[in-house]
């Protein structure tokens, strides 16, 4: 599955995009950033606090509880200042 | 109900918007606009420009569902929302938000809505150029609480559909 990031996500992970295998056992969301924190310091950083850390899932907003199976895309991204 | 939703780079004419909503029909009664303008400022600081990052395809699929959302609590013939990308200088309009409806009270309503739910789940975010500084040094704008608490009053039962007269 494609995982995308935005803004300061973005820069701490140092990447646009990425397309990642995640094991069995990464069901939810929440898994998810989980495992990447672990992939390197950058994402490390970039979820050091999960809890401000937003997401989507083929271009809709989710939770963390959100089951990835399936997915095409993922997005990572910070609270959203549009408008 | 005619809706346009655009996503772009350069500077959009409020009036021409209006004047491409209204061409041609008899029915609408009120029109309301709001636009979301660049100020000289963030948290007190001189800023010299905005910069504006966005994720393209969600963005137009979100403020599409926006949109649906207030069609359903209220009688609307069309709505137009312009959402600029990218570098916005101070005194630039941001964001535009026309609703059209056959009384009043749909559109006001209906365009106080779609702001509050454009400002917290359109995915857009914010850097600021400083006044003074290098292009190059950009800063991101966090997001507000009162953002949040302005979409969350939304969340109670929705207003009644007015009647037409």
């Amino acid at each position: 599955m494609k995982l995308r990031y935005f803004a300061w996500v973005r820069e701490r992970v140092g990447k646009t995009e990425e397309d990642i295998d995640p094991p069995a056992g990464v069901a939810t969301v929440g898994d998810l950033v989980d495992w990447l924190a672990r992939q390197g310091e950058g994402y490390a950083y970039a979820f050091e606090n999960p809890n401000v850390v937003r997401s989507a899932i083929d271009k809709r907003h989710v939770r963390s509880d959100a089951r990835i199976a399936g997915a095409s895309e993922i997005a990572f991204f910070p609270p959203m200042t549009g408008g | 109900m005619s809706v346009i939703v655009r996503l772009q780079r350069e500077a959009f004419d409020v009036a021409s918007e209006v004047a491409a909503l209204t061409r041609s029909r008899t029915d609408i009664g009120a029109v309301v606009t709001f636009t979301g303008i660049c100020r000289a400022d963030e948290d007190g600081e001189p800023i010299a420009a905005l910069n504006l990052e966005h994720y393209p395809d969600m963005a137009e699929a979100e403020i599409g569902r926006h949109i649906e959302a207030a069609r359903q609590r209220w009688p609307l013939l069309a709505v137009t929302v312009i959402h600029r990308y990218g570098r916005i200088a101070p005194g630039e309009g941001i964001v535009l938000v026309v609703t059209a409806s056959t009384h009043r009270q749909a559109a006001f309503a209906a365009a106080e809505f779609l702001m509050d739910y454009l400002k917290t789940r359109a995915p857009f975010w914010k850097q600021v150029e400083k006044a003074g500084g290098k292009t190059s040094d950009k800063i991101w704008v966090e997001a507000r609480a009162s953002d949040d608490t302005a979409a969350e009053r939304w969340k109670s039962a929705p207003a009644k559909r007015e009647t037409a007269n």
